[in-house]
C-alpha cells in the first residue's frame, strides 16, 4: 500500500451533501468520500492505495480535477484498489456532484 | 431499448447501498455509522492493504413497505464482502440493537464468502458473535430473513448465518453452501468437485438447487424490487415461532432423512430426480415462475 497526500488550489465549492462518498473498493474500483475542509480555496486529497509507483499520475489526475470543477474547501479521502485514471476522474466528477447536491 | 430492461435493476450487479435505497421505502434509510465516522480496519492496514470506510458493510434503520426494519448489507465487491472484526462488530451491534428495540424485522442482505481470512481469528469470533445475535434476535420475537442474490453467495460463516435465519429469500443467481467450490476442491482434490465447472457449482449450491431442496422460502427474480416485493409479503404472513427443542429436534430429524435420502448424490441433477422431477435436466433453464411452480406440483 502507498499513502499520498496533495493540496490544489480550486474554486471554491458550494456545499450541499456533506459528506459524500461514492465508489466502492473493489478490483479495478476506488471509494471516495468528500467531506468539508477549513480552506475555502483549497483542495485537499489524502490516497491510500494498493498500486505502489503512481503519484505522478495520481497528481496529474488529481491536478486536472481541481482545476476544471469548483473543489475547493474539500477533504477528499481515497481508498483505491487499483482504478485507472479514467475510473477515478469519473468517480471524483460523481462524488463532487453528490456533494453539490446533484443526483448519482 | 426494451422497456422491461430499463426499469429493471440487477441485484446481483447493485451494490450494497443501491440495493439498500431500492429495498427500503425511498428516503426512510437512515444509516448507522456512516463512512465518515467509522474507521477502515486496522488488521487490512497491517498488511499495508487498504482498507473501506464502512469496512464492508452498510447498517441502519428504515421503512419496508411503512413497517420499520433494522438491515445490513455486505459489500460482496470489498474483499469478497468477508467478515473482519469491525464489519463483524457492525452487524453484531444492530442485530443486539434489533433484541431491544424489535424492529419488525431485521435485513441480512448477505454478499460473502464467510470470515476474512486476513483478520483469522477476529474474523472468526465475529462470525461466533453474529451467530448468537441472529439467535438472540429471533428469540426476542424480531425475524431475521437473509435476503441472497448477490456475486459472493452466502458461504462458510455466513452461510452458517443464513441458515440460522428465520428464512432466506434467494435469487437464481444466488448460492448457499458451507464450505466454498474452490476450498472443496483445494481440500478434497478435482475429483471430489470440479469448481471451475460453473454450471455444476450452480446445480449444487445455487438458487433453484436451494429453493427445490426447501432451503429457502422463497425464489426471487434478479431484481431489486422483487426482492422488496417478497420481503414484504414474507413478513406479512410470518410470525416468528418461541424457540424450542420439539423444533430443534424435528429440523434434526429432517436433515438426518436428508442426507439419507440424497447423501450420496453428487450433482443436483440426481437430486432433482429423486425429489420427482420428471425433467431434471430442463431446471437449469426455467424462468423463476416455471421452476416455482414446478416445485408447488412435487410431491411433498
Amino acid at each position: 500500500m502507498e499513502k499520498l497526500n496533495f493540496q490544489f488550489d480550486s474554486v471554491p465549492a458550494s456545499l450541499a451533501a456533506n459528506p459524500a462518498l461514492c465508489g466502492v473498493v473493489g478490483s479495478g474500483n476506488l471509494e471516495i468520500l468528500i467531506k468539508t475542509g477549513i480552506e475555502p480555496a483549497v483542495c485537499r486529497v489524502s490516497i491510500k492505495t494498493s498500486a505502489r509507483g503512481f503519484g505522478e499520475t495520481w497528481r496529474a489526475v488529481l491536478g486536472e480535477f481541481a482545476a476544471n470543477h469548483p473543489a475547493g474547501g474539500t477533504v477528499i479521502a481515497i481508498n483505491d484498489m487499483g482504478a485507472t485514471p479514467a475510473v477515478v476522474t469519473l468517480r471524483l466528477a460523481q462524488g463532487l456532484a453528490e456533494y453539490l447536491g446533484g443526483a448519482q | 431499448m426494451i422497456p422491461s430492461l430499463a426499469s429493471r435493476h440487477s441485484w446481483f450487479e447493485a451494490t450494497a447501498r443501491k440495493r439498500i435505497a431500492g429495498l427500503l421505502d425511498p428516503g426512510s434509510f437512515v444509516e448507522i455509522l456512516p463512512p465518515a465516522e467509522s474507521s477502515p480496519s486496522p488488521h487490512l492496514a497491517k498488511l499495508d492493504l487498504p482498507g473501506a470506510f464502512d469496512d464492508g458493510i452498510v447498517i441502519g434503520c428504515g421503512q419496508l413497505e411503512k413497517q420499520p426494519v433494522f438491515i445490513a448489507a455486505q459489500e460482496g465487491q470489498f474483499i469478497g464482502g468477508a467478515v473482519g472484526e469491525i464489519h463483524g462488530a457492525k452487524l453484531v451491534g444492530l442485530l443486539k440493537r434489533a433484541a431491544r428495540e424489535k424492529p419488525a424485522a431485521v435485513l441480512l442482505l448477505i454478499d460473502s464468502g464467510g470470515v476474512r481470512l486476513h483478520e483469522a481469528n477476529a474474523g472468526l469470533i465475529a462470525i461466533s458473535e453474529i451467530m448468537r445475535a441472529v439467535l438472540a434476535a429471533r428469540a426476542a420475537g424480531v425475524p431475521v430473513l437473509a435476503l441472497i442474490g448477490g456475486s459472493c453467495g452466502a458461504f462458510g460463516g455466513m452461510g452458517i448465518v443464513a441458515k440460522l435465519c428465520s428464512a432466506i429469500l434467494i435469487s437464481e443467481e444466488g448460492r448457499l453452501a458451507l464450505s466454498g467450490p474452490e476450498v472443496i476442491e483445494t481440500v478434497a482434490g478435482v475429483e471430489e468437485f470440479d469448481s471451475k465447472d460453473r454450471a455444476l457449482v450452480w446445480r449444487v449450491t445455487g438458487g433453484k438447487h436451494r429453493y427445490l431442496m426447501g432451503d429457502c422460502a422463497m425464489l426471487v427474480e434478479d431484481d431489486v424490487s422483487a426482492f422488496r416485493a417478497a420481503a414484504t409479503a414474507f413478513l406479512a404472513d410470518w410470525q416468528e415461532p418461541a424457540p424450542s427443542v420439539g423444533l430443534l429436534r424435528a429440523t434434526q430429524r429432517q436433515l438426518e432423512n436428508r442426507l439419507t435420502a440424497y447423501g450420496a448424490y453428487r450433482d443436483g441433477l440426481q437430486v432433482w430426480a429423486a425429489l420427482g422431477v420428471a425433467q431434471p435436466e430442463t431446471v437449469p433453464l426455467l424462468d423463476r415462475d416455471s421452476l416455482v411452480a414446478l416445485k408447488e406440483g412435487l410431491p411433498t
